[in-house]
C-alpha cells in the first residue's frame, strides 16, 4: 500500500514579468489501487500539477510538501522519484533522435530496478505488453517519439508504465488527440495495469469521455490553481452537464 | 529532393568578412605549387577567417621537418600497407603525384614541399583487400615540425579501406593525394587522435573515377587545432562520393573540417555529412561545405549536411554551407545545416523514466551520432570512435553536473 500525499502544495513559474503562482494550496490524497480524477478547465493548473509531481526543473515549489509513504518527494532528484515509484505519462512526450523504443525501455527499466532485466522475460514482457495495446512489433525499433503520431506517443507512454510498474502514475491529459478506438485500447492499457500491480492513478483530463473507459473513485474540480471541490463519480456527470463555469465564476469573485 | 538555391553571405558573420574579397566561384580559387603564392595567413582570409591562426604556430613554415639523430618528428608505421607500397617513394613533380593534388593554402603548400618522398600506396585492379590497410602516424612532440604526403591509387575494380590514424603530438601538416580507379570501391578513414597539444592542417583530394565508390570519413577527437579539408572531382560520370566527418571537441579545442565536391562530370553523386558535439569553455567547430555544379555535370544529385549539438555554454559551432549551380539540369541538390542546444527537456523526459543524469545525457549524445555512424559502416571505426565518445562524455560528466 503506496500514498503519495500533498499537502498544501503552492508552485510558480518563472515569466518573463517574474514569478507567476499556479498552484495556490493544492491538496490530495492518493493511495494504492484508487484512481482520482483532475478535472478543470484550460489554464487552471492542471499540468503544473502534474510537472511538480516529477520534478521539472521550470516549476518552483514556494510552500507545501508532496510525500510517497512519508518519504519527501520534493528533496529527490527526477530520477529518484522514478526509483521510488511514481510515473508521469506525459500530454506532450518529447522525441530523441537516434535513440531507440527498445534501447530506452530497456535503459529505463534497468534504473528502476537497479539491475538488467532478464534478457528471455523481458523480450516476452515487451513484446507481450505492446500487443496489449496493438503496437506494431517494428515500433520498438523506432525512434523515440520521432514521428509518432498523437495515438501513438500515447500508447508508448501507456507502454512505459505498464513495463516500469509504477506505484502511483499521474497521467496528464493522456485522452486528448485520441480517437475513441485509440482512447479504447489506451484506457484497457491503464486498466490492466491497476489490476495487476494495484497501481494508484491521477488522472488529469479536460473532458469526461476518457471516464467511460476508466472508472474514478474519485473526482477532483480543479480551478485556478487548488481543488474546488471533491465528490464521487457522480461530480464527473454534473460537470458533463453544466461545465465549468460554476466554478470560473467564483474563483473569480 | 528539394532544389535549394544557396545564398552563401546569408551565414557570414560581417565582422569576420573585413578584408576578404568575395570569390566569383569556388572554382576560381588558387591552387599552386609554389610557396610564395600563400603567404602566411593572418586569419582575415575567406579561408582562414574561422581558424585562431595565431595559435597555429610554426605549422605554415616553409621549412623542413623537425628530425633530430634517430628521433624523428614523427614515426610512420606503415607494416599494414606493405603490400601495397610502390618501390620507389615519390618526388614533387614526378606522377601521378600532382595530378589531383595541387596545393590549396599554404598548409598544403609548404607540406608539398617539404615532403620529398611521398608515400606511393598501389591498390591492383580487381583486386579485394580483405583487411584494412593502416598507416599509422605518431607525433613525438609538440611542435615539432613534421611533413607528409600519400598518394593512393585504386587500380580500376578495387575494393579496400584505408585507415590513417594520428597519434602523439606534433605541428602536422599532410596531404592525401587519392585516384579512385574506373569502378573501384575505396573508402578512406582519418582519425585525428592526437594529444591535446597536436597541431594538424589536412588536405585531402579525391579523383573519382567512372562508376567509382570513394568514401572519406574524418573521425576528429583530439588535438589543439585539427584542420581537415576533404576535396573530390570526379573523371568519368557515374561516380559516387560520400564525405562523413565526427568530430568532439572540448574545452579549448578548435577542430575545423571543410569540404569542397567538384561536380564537374554528368551523373556523378555525392552526399556529405558532418556531426559533432561540442562541450566546455572555447570548444570551437566549423564546417564549411562546398559544393560546385558545373554547367556540363547533368543530372547529378547531391546532399550535405552539418548538425552539431552543443552541450554546454561557452562553445561556438560554425556552420557554412555553399553551394553552387550552373546548370538546372540536375536530379537533386540541397543541404542542411543546424546547431543546437543539448535539450532539457530531452533530459528531464529520460530521467522521469528513472535514468539518472549522466546516463540520460549518454543516451541523447549517442542518439546525436547514430545515424552517421550507421553511415560509416567501417566496425573498427565505429569500436574507436564510441569509446572515444564515452570518454569524453566521462571527463564531461564531472564538470557539467
Amino acid at each position: 500500500m503506496t500514498t503519495l500525499e500533498i499537502r498544501d502544495l503552492h508552485v510558480s513559474v518563472e515569466t518573463d514579468t517574474g514569478a507567476k503562482e499556479i498552484l495556490r494550496g493544492v491538496d490530495l490524497t492518493i493511495n494504492s489501487g484508487e484512481t482520482h480524477a483532475i478535472m478543470g478547465p484550460n489554464g487552471s493548473g492542471k499540468s503544473t500539477l502534474a510537472y511538480a509531481i516529477a520534478g521539472h526543473p521550470k516549476y518552483t515549489v514556494t510552500g507545501g510538501t508532496i510525500t510517497l509513504d512519508g518519504e519527501d518527494v520534493l528533496e529527490m532528484a527526477v530520477d529518484e522519484r522514478a526509483k521510488a515509484g511514481l510515473f508521469l505519462a506525459m500530454q506532450y512526450p518529447v522525441e530523441v533522435p537516434g535513440v531507440t523504443v527498445s534501447n530506452f525501455l530497456r535503459t529505463a527499466k534497468t534504473s528502476i530496478d537497479g539491475e538488467a532485466p532478464k534478457l528471455r522475460t523481458w523480450v516476452k514482457d515487451m513484446k507481450g505488453a505492446m500487443e496489449a495495446l496493438r503496437m506494431d512489433s517494428h515500433f520498438a525499433e523506432r525512434n523515440v517519439n520521432e514521428g509518432f503520431s498523437g495515438g501513438e506517443k500515447k500508447r508508448h507512454e501507456i507502454l512505459q508504465m505498464e513495463l516500469l510498474q509504477p506505484q502511483i502514475a499521474v497521467l496528464d491529459e493522456t485522452d486528448s488527440g485520441l480517437d475513441v478506438d485509440a482512447l479504447k485500447v489506451v484506457a484497457e492499457g491503464v486498466n490492466r495495469v491497476k489490476e495487476n500491480t494495484g497501481l494508484g492513478v491521477m488522472l488529469i483530463t479536460h473532458y469526461t469521455r476518457i471516464l467511460r473507459y476508466i472508472q474514478p473513485d474519485h473526482v477532483h474540480v480543479f480551478v485556478a490553481g487548488k481543488v474546488a471541490e471533491s465528490g464521487g463519480p457522480e461530480l464527473a456527470n454534473r460537470l458533463e452537464d453544466e461545465g465549468y463555469d460554476r466554478y470560473v465564476q467564483a474563483a473569480a469573485v | 529532393m528539394t532544389l535549394l538555391t544557396d545564398k552563401p553571405r546569408d551565414h557570414v558573420d560581417p565582422q569576420s568578412t573585413v578584408g576578404a574579397a568575395p570569390e566569383e566561384s569556388r572554382a576560381a580559387r588558387l591552387t599552386s605549387f609554389e610557396v610564395s603564392d600563400f603567404p602566411v595567413p593572418n586569419g582575415r582570409e575567406e579561408e582562414w577567417r574561422f581558424t585562431p591562426v595565431d595559435r597555429l604556430g610554426g605549422v605554415f613554415a616553409d621549412e623542413g621537418d623537425d628530425d633530430r639523430e634517430g628521433d624523428y618528428a614523427a614515426d610512420y608505421d606503415v607494416s599494414g600497407v606493405m603490400d601495397v607500397i610502390a618501390q620507389t617513394a615519390l618526388a614533387p613533380g614526378q606522377a601521378p603525384r600532382g595530378t589531383v593534388l595541387v596545393p590549396g593554402d599554404r598548409g598544403a603548400v609548404v607540406a608539398s614541399k617539404h615532403t620529398t618522398e611521398a608515400l606511393h600506396l598501389k591498390l591492383e585492379a580487381e583486386k579485394e583487400y580483405a583487411e584494412p590497410l593502416r598507416v599509422n602516424v605518431h607525433g613525438n612532440g609538440a611542435g615539432r615540425l613534421s611533413s607528409a604526403h600519400y598518394v593512393v591509387e585504386a587500380g580500376h575494380h578495387s575494393k579496400a579501406l584505408l585507415i590513417l590514424d594520428h597519434t602523439g603530438s606534433a605541428d602536422h601538416r599532410g596531404n592525401l593525394e587519392v585516384i579512385v580507379g574506373d569502378g573501384a570501391e575505396l573508402t578512406v578513414v582519418s582519425l585525428q587522435r592526437w594529444d591535446d597539444d597536436a597541431v594538424h592542417l589536412g588536405q585531402h583530394d579525391a579523383q573519382v573515377g567512372r562508376d567509382a565508390t570513394y568514401k572519406h570519413i574524418a573521425v576528429s577527437l583530439g588535438g589543439s587545432i585539427v584542420r581537415v579539408n576533404a576535396n573530390v572531382n570526379y573523371q568519368g560520370p557515374g561516380g559516387d562520393a560520400t564525405l562523413l566527418g565526427v568530430y568532439f571537441a572540448d574545452a579549448g579545442q578548435h577542430l575545423e573540417h571543410r569540404s569542397f565536391v567538384d561536380h564537374n562530370e554528368p551523373h556523378t553523386n555525392s552526399l556529405v555529412t558532418y556531426k559533432g558535439a561540442l562541450q566546455g569553455d572555447g570548444a570551437h567547430t566549423v564546417w564549411v561545405g562546398d559544393v560546385l555544379i558545373r554547367k556540363e555535370a547533368e543530372g547529378i544529385d547531391t546532399y550535405e549536411l552539418n548538425r552539431n549539438l552543443v552541450l554546454t555554454d561557452g562553445a561556438r559551432a560554425d556552420s557554412v554551407p555553399n553551394l553552387e549551380i550552373e546548370t538546372g539540369e540536375i536530379a537533386g541538390a540541397g543541404h542542411a545545416s543546424s546547431t543546437g542546444r543539448f535539450d532539457d527537456e530531452q533530459l528531464f523526459y529520460l530521467m522521469s523514466r528513472g535514468i539518472d543524469e549522466t546516463n540520460a545525457r549518454r543516451l541523447v549524445v549517442r542518439g546525436f551520432f547514430a545515424d552517421i555512424i550507421a553511415k560509416i559502416g567501417v566496425p573498427e571505426v565505429v569500436d574507436t570512435l564510441m569509446a572515444a565518445i564515452e570518454e569524453e562524455l566521462a571527463a564531461d560528466m564531472g564538470a557539467s553536473a
